[in-house]
């Protein structure tokens, strides 16, 4: 049996590849995999979690939610970095500082 | 709903009903703004004509009138408690004859007149309120409800440099409620209710200095407590070196708020001390008395000094504001009976003489444009009325007698001779500067040859004689027969330095 | 009689009200409302002054009051009226002459734009000066103080278009302020001390010995400061001949008759509380101003300003007879000079005014006030002519005239103390009354032989110039009747003292507070003394007049005149004139050139050094307002916006830190993440 353990490892992994993703890409589409892959180890732990401590359906519930979050999400932020390319014709995120001042 | 109530919100009703009134309805606005303002007159100079002068008021309830005492936030021992004695009654009643003037005085302001009036309306209930309220958290809130209305009408309607006095005059304002915050909060959690042995914001209950706990009766303490919430009132006076606030917010002010900063803000400071600060700490009143008259001396002087300075004449005037305000805080210093009651009479005389004064400045100001003292001469040949209205103003200013300004002087300097003698008569030498630079300015506007330039300015009209002539008439009136007003207020007055040690 | 009082002290303020509000669409300007109320108020004031007469008691006095402002235990102040013969004469005095100039300006201002307002203002003067008199309270009496300033002030800048009027009026104001100030003082000090402002409970309070020693003296200074500055006395004395800016109506009422002897007024009310070393230095402030002045006097072309410094001089006296004791004399001359010195006034307005007409007439410009351009008047004014010489003959003291009576008084009365004074430096009083008195008949008749006698200097003018109408000679001729002796000596009528009169009988030294609590009289006189001065007195006083004006005349009359024609004409004073003849290039040479350079040395150092001083002094007070304003604006203003720009630069500092790059926000809650776990491990 896998443990508890072998699993929240995983996930920080995972986590920890995310945010690495969000700091060092300039791509936005490279940033929105790393936001999925931060959303992907917290489902984990969730799923993790909701097996070996809750023994209830909810974290699988919540799970789900991230899922569909994540999805609508992502087709959000693309429409944004679709905008962005249009206005720009690239899509790196060092030059979008508008909300400087 | 008792009389006060009646006087305190009838303004802020007119407030929204003017919100409801189309813009285009100028008529109407103005209108509704000068009966809203003319009904609390109405109903104070009732009041005075019920007015009992034998009742002491300062520190108990059963001694006040006209009082509403309500639960309000009962959760924080919050109440609705306002009532009327010597000491206040003659500042609320100016300030309903003030305000009536100053509604006259916006009559032709150039822009956005619903939000003006409205905003006026507004802050003419926060003023009433100040002075009627005995609940320190009531006090409070009108307290800082009169800073958001005068923010505006100084921020929006005002001069060219508009909004830095209005910041000006908001952060300085704003700093001294802070203190005043902290010793509100001090207060309301160190001193106990008797009746229901809570805490409690009644004023009355914070003078008795029995519900005062163990904490609250150092001297350490009290001390502190006491310059906070003296440097809250001190910036309002305003006392030297917390003044320079004034010259820019009255520069900037339309003419109609001037008259009501000079003639009722200014005093809420000095009533504050008489109201708070003396019945809570009436054994710091006595300790820091003589930095207190120090101070008077210094503002009177000093005030004088620079107003004789100044080439613009709304400042020159604000400067004596500072100076004669300093009479008050010497009057304060002394607790003799002619000397307190020499400060209140100052309270309510400069009130009017300053409000005559920021009101004839309009006048010229609405016909030339400009306030250059050197830029006028020889206005008395082109408009021997106005001339003759202002000579009579700027001699009220100037302490003659016949006029308040010199009875109160008088009460002053004779209150204060027996106690600091040296300083006395450096504040006397204010009469000689005093004299030198209101006879110089008015040499430099109204005498002397003509300006070309104004051969053909319009003479004062009706409408501004009507904000000009209850003024003047009062300031000869009380000045001759003073009676009337010391009545009001000294039996409260020498009751309250009775509690000074 | 109070309310008689009353209605005499109240007429001209209901006067003033009227004519300031509706004066100007009243018939005639409104003119009759206040001469008739000062003119009703003048005879009541009269019927007053024979019920004085009636009583005939040294001792009479009345005293009415109203409480005015009641603080309770501490403070309270009535406000009244105190009527003694001091208040009833002085009464008469004010009413009198106002009356007079009132009725002379109908004839004077005739056709002056303002003609309403001059008279409310004349009226509210009216009013200001007799409750000064009459008020039972120092406090009233420094009420009253004020509002005659004021009526100055506003009087000298009548003309207030003229820049020389408007600062001669401010000046006027600024300079009895700085007068008052000693004034003020000296009330509180006397309150503080007795808890009373009435002169009967001060009285009291001193004799008691409340208020002695060195306290009392200060307060007896500061109280003459007022007086200095009404007054005109060195060193406040440099006001007094710019008021002269004013039309000449006033200057004959306030800056002559009335309003600048209230300083001498008010030393009479007070001498009861002068303690010695008050008295002395009311003398000396007084002696030296007689003399001062009147050097003074003599080098002035402007007909006004020779009576103006005059006028200063005259009051030395008055004040120099109260520090020296003799207050009946002091209080006569103030009564006599009062009329004879309107009437001075009036009469160089009737030339100024014939001189200005004329000057319309022939277009020429110059100034009327000036001597220069006159001459020969007397054939075409002899009424004018004939009662300034009255005038002139009072002033300078000589018999048969009211002025010898009361000069002669108080040199008797400064003789007096010297004598019986131990020190010997206290003969300097008389001297510089006596030398005071040789000048006064000097300066006056050079100005009556400029003005009058002689060859016309400007014949152009000569032709044009016209007597006054009756309205202006009128008044001329009664104040010249009130200058004669025997009206102030009856029942006597002894040319040379009025010892017997009843002025002398109803005007007596109150007994002096001073005296009470000292267990003598503060100025021992001897009886010897006395007897000796009054006799010397008369001798070397009638000596100095005559001489001073022989003198005049051998300087500004003969000298011009054809010597040989003179000699056919008046032959008894043919030698002294001779000899004057023969002594003028001697006394070109030493006296009159020392005298005038000395007068000139004297008159550059009252307008360059004393009015340098005032000049100055406003000059450093500007300055220093100045530097006091750069003060505000620099270091205050400066500290309060430091304050507001420190919290932008911080704020310009954390800007940086917003890079609008969401790598490093997310980087900062990164890091913040990590603290906080560190911060919860340990």
């Amino acid at each position: 049996m896998i443990s508890l353990q072998s699993y929240l490892i995983i996930s920080a992994v995972v986590f920890i590849l995310g945010i690495l993703t969000i700091l060092y890409k300039k791509n936005a589409v490279g940033i929105l995999m790393g936001v999925e892959l931060i959303l992907n180890s917290v489902n984990l732990n969730f799923l993790a979690f909701s097996k070996y401590i809750d023994a209830h359906i909810n974290g699988q519930l919540v799970a789900i939610f991230i899922i569909i979050l994540a999805a609508s999400e992502a087709a959000v932020a693309l429409a944004i970095i679709l905008n962005l390319y249009r206005d720009r014709a690239n899509i790196d995120v060092t030059q979008v500082d508008q909300m400087k001042n | 709903m008792g009389l006060i109530s009646l006087a305190v919100f009838f303004p802020v009703i007119g407030a929204l009903i003017i919100l409801f009134v189309p813009k285009k309805n100028l008529n109407a606005i103005r209108i509704i703004s000068a009966v809203v303002t003319f009904i609390p007159l109405v109903v104070a100079s009732y009041m005075w004509s019920q007015f009992n002068y034998g009742m002491i008021g300062v520190d108990t309830e059963s001694q006040f009138q006209f009082v509403e005492h309500l639960s309000w936030i009962p959760a924080y021992n919050i109440e609705y408690f306002v009532g009327l004695d010597g000491i206040s009654f003659p500042m609320f009643w100016l300030t309903t004859l003030i305000s009536f003037i100053a509604v006259f005085a916006s009559w032709n302001i150039p822009k956005a007149q619903k939000g003006y009036f409205s905003l006026l309306l507004l802050l003419v209930t926060s003023m009433l309120g100040v002075f009627v309220a005995l609940d320190f958290f009531l006090f409070y809130i009108f307290w800082e409800v009169m800073l958001l209305p005068m923010y505006f009408l100084i921020g929006i309607w005002g001069g060219p440099r508009r909004e830095y006095a209005a910041i000006k005059f908001f952060l300085y304002t704003l700093f001294g409620s802070v203190l005043m915050l902290i010793v509100m909060l001090a207060l309301y959690f160190n001193v106990q209710n008797p009746l229901t042995g809570g805490h409690t914001f009644n004023m009355l209950h914070m003078m008795q200095q029995s519900n005062h706990n163990d904490w609250l009766a150092m001297f350490d303490v009290r001390l502190w407590l006491y310059i906070a919430l003296f440097i809250g009132f001190a910036i309002k006076v305003p006392m030297f070196p917390f003044h320079t606030w004034l010259p820019d917010a009255h520069v900037e002010a339309p003419t109609a708020i001037s008259v009501i900063l000079a003639g009722i803000l200014l005093k809420m400071g000095t009533y504050g001390i008489m109201r708070i600060s003396y019945p809570i700490f009436p054994d710091i009143a006595a300790y820091t008395s003589y930095a207190l008259a120090v101070f008077g001396v210094i503002n009177i002087l000093y005030g004088a000094f620079v107003a004789m300075a100044q080439k613009d004449l709304k400042k020159l005037v604000a400067y004596s504001s500072v100076s004669h305000m300093g009479f008050v805080l010497l009057g304060l210093a002394v607790f003799t009976s002619a000397g307190i009651n020499g400060a209140l009479f100052q309270m309510f005389s400069h009130g009017m003489i300053t409000a005559m004064l920021f009101l004839l400045v309009g006048v010229i100001y609405d016909r030339a444009h400009h306030r250059e003292i050197e830029g006028f001469g020889g206005l008395a040949v082109s408009m021997p009325v106005y001339a003759g209205v202002a000579s009579l103003a700027f001699f009220a200013a100037l302490g003659l007698p016949g006029m308040t300004g010199f009875i109160a002087e008088a009460l002053v300097f004779i209150g204060a001779f027996s106690v600091y003698r040296v300083l006395t008569i450096l504040a006397a030498l204010g009469i000689i500067i005093t004299a030198g630079y209101v006879l110089w300015t008015m040499q430099r506007v109204f005498l002397g040859k003509l300006n070309p330039k104004y051969e053909k300015i319009e003479e004062i009209n009706g409408r501004e004689l009507f904000t000009l002539i209850p003024l003047a008439i009062l300031t000869v009136f009380f000045g001759i027969y003073p009676i009337p007003i010391l009545n009001l207020m000294k039996t409260s007055l020498n009751y309250l330095i009775t509690l000074i040690p | 009689m109070i309310q008689t009082a009353l209605i005499i002290w109240l007429l001209p303020l209901a006067a003033f009200v009227i004519n300031i509000f509706i004066g100007k669409r009243l018939p005639r300007k409104g003119d009759w409302v206040s001469t008739g109320a000062i003119g009703v108020s003048f005879l009541l004031s009269y019927y007053m002054l024979f019920q004085i007469l009636g009583n005939y008691n040294p001792d009479f006095a009345l005293q009415a009051s109203v409480p005015w402002i009641d603080l309770g235990e501490t403070f309270k102040l009535n406000m009244g009226i105190y009527l003694d013969n001091l208040a009833v004469i002085m009464t008469v005095v004010v009413t009198t002459v106002s009356f007079l100039v009132h009725v002379y300006s109908i004839g004077y201002m005739h056709g002056e734009p303002l003609y309403n307002r001059f008279y409310a203002y004349l009226s509210l003067f009216s009013f200001s000066m007799l409750g000064l008199i009459m008020w039972d309270n120092l406090f009233g009496i420094y009420i009253m103080w004020e509002l005659v300033g004021i009526c100055s002030y506003l009087l000298i800048g009548y003309y207030f278009e003229k820049d020389s009027a408007a600062n001669a009026g401010k000046k006027a104001f600024i300079t009895n302020r700085v007068g008052d100030f000693g004034f003020l003082i000296g009330l509180l000090i006397v309150f503080t001390a007795l808890g009373t402002f009435n002169l009967s409970d001060i009285h009291q309070g001193v004799s008691q010995g409340q208020l002695s020693g060195g306290l009392l003296t200060a307060a007896g200074v500061l109280l003459f400061a007022g007086a200095i500055g009404k007054s005109a006395q060195f060193p406040l004395h440099v006001w007094l001949p710019d008021a002269m800016e004013g039309p000449t109506p006033v200057s004959a009422l306030i800056h002559a008759a009335t309003m600048v002897a209230a300083g001498v007024y008010l030393m009479a009310r007070l001498s009861f509380m002068l303690s010695l070393d008050a008295m002395l230095v009311v003398a000396y402030v007084g002696g030296f101003t007689a003399i001062f002045a009147a050097t003074i006097a003599i080098t002035q072309n402007d007909i006004k300003r020779v009576l103006a410094y005059s006028t200063i001089s005259q009051l030395g006296y008055m004040i120099m007879a109260m520090g020296v004791g003799s207050y009946t004399a002091g209080f006569f001359h103030l009564t006599t000079h009062a009329m004879f010195k309107a009437g001075l006034f009036l009469g160089s307005g009737s030339v100024i005014h014939a001189v200005h007409h004329a000057m319309d007439k022939t277009g020429s410009h110059g100034d009327p006030n000036d001597i220069r351009n006159m001459g020969g008047f007397k054939d075409k004014m002899p009424v004018t002519y004939i009662t300034f010489v009255i005038f002139s003959l009072a002033l300078s003291g000589i018999p048969f005239f009211s002025g010898f009576l009361s000069k002669d008084a108080i040199l008797g009365g400064t003789l007096a103390f010297a004598m019986s004074q131990s020190n010997p430096i206290h003969y300097l009083l008389p001297v510089f009354g006596f030398g005071a008195a040789f000048i006064t008949a000097f300066y006056m008749f050079r100005l009556i032989i400029k003005t009058f006698l002689g060859q016309p200097q400007k014949p152009e003018l000569y032709e044009h110039v016209h007597e006054s109408p009756k309205v202006m000679t009128v008044p001329l001729m009664v104040l010249a009747a009130l200058s004669i002796w025997f009206i102030y000596t009856l029942p006597s009528v002894n040319p040379m003292g009025a010892a017997g009169g009843w002025f002398m009988h109803l005007i007596r030294q109150p007994i002096s507070a001073v005296a009470a609590q000292l267990g003598h009289p503060v100025y021992i006189i001897t009886e010897h003394a006395e007897h000796a001065a009054h006799v010397n007195g008369i001798i070397i006083s009638i000596i100095l007049a005559f001489g001073g004006i022989l003198l005049a005349f051998a300087f500004y009359f003969w000298k011009k005149v054809d010597v040989e024609a003179l000699t056919e004409k008046i032959k008894p004073l043919y030698n002294l004139s001779l000899n004057k003849y023969y002594f003028d290039e001697i006394y070109q040479a030493t006296v009159i050139n020392g005298l005038l350079a000395w007068n000139n040395l004297l008159k550059w150092f009252d307008e360059n050094i004393i009015d340098f001083i005032v000049n100055f002094s406003a000059k450093v007070v500007r300055v220093f307002s100045a530097f006091d304003g750069k003060f505000d604006n620099l270091v205050i203003d400066g500290m309060v916006n430091a304050v507001a720009d420190m919290t932008l630069q911080f704020g310009r500092g954390f800007k940086k830190l917003q890079t609008g790059q969401i790598q490093y926000y997310i980087m900062g809650a990164l890091l913040g993440t990590f603290l906080i776990i560190i911060f919860t491990l340990i």
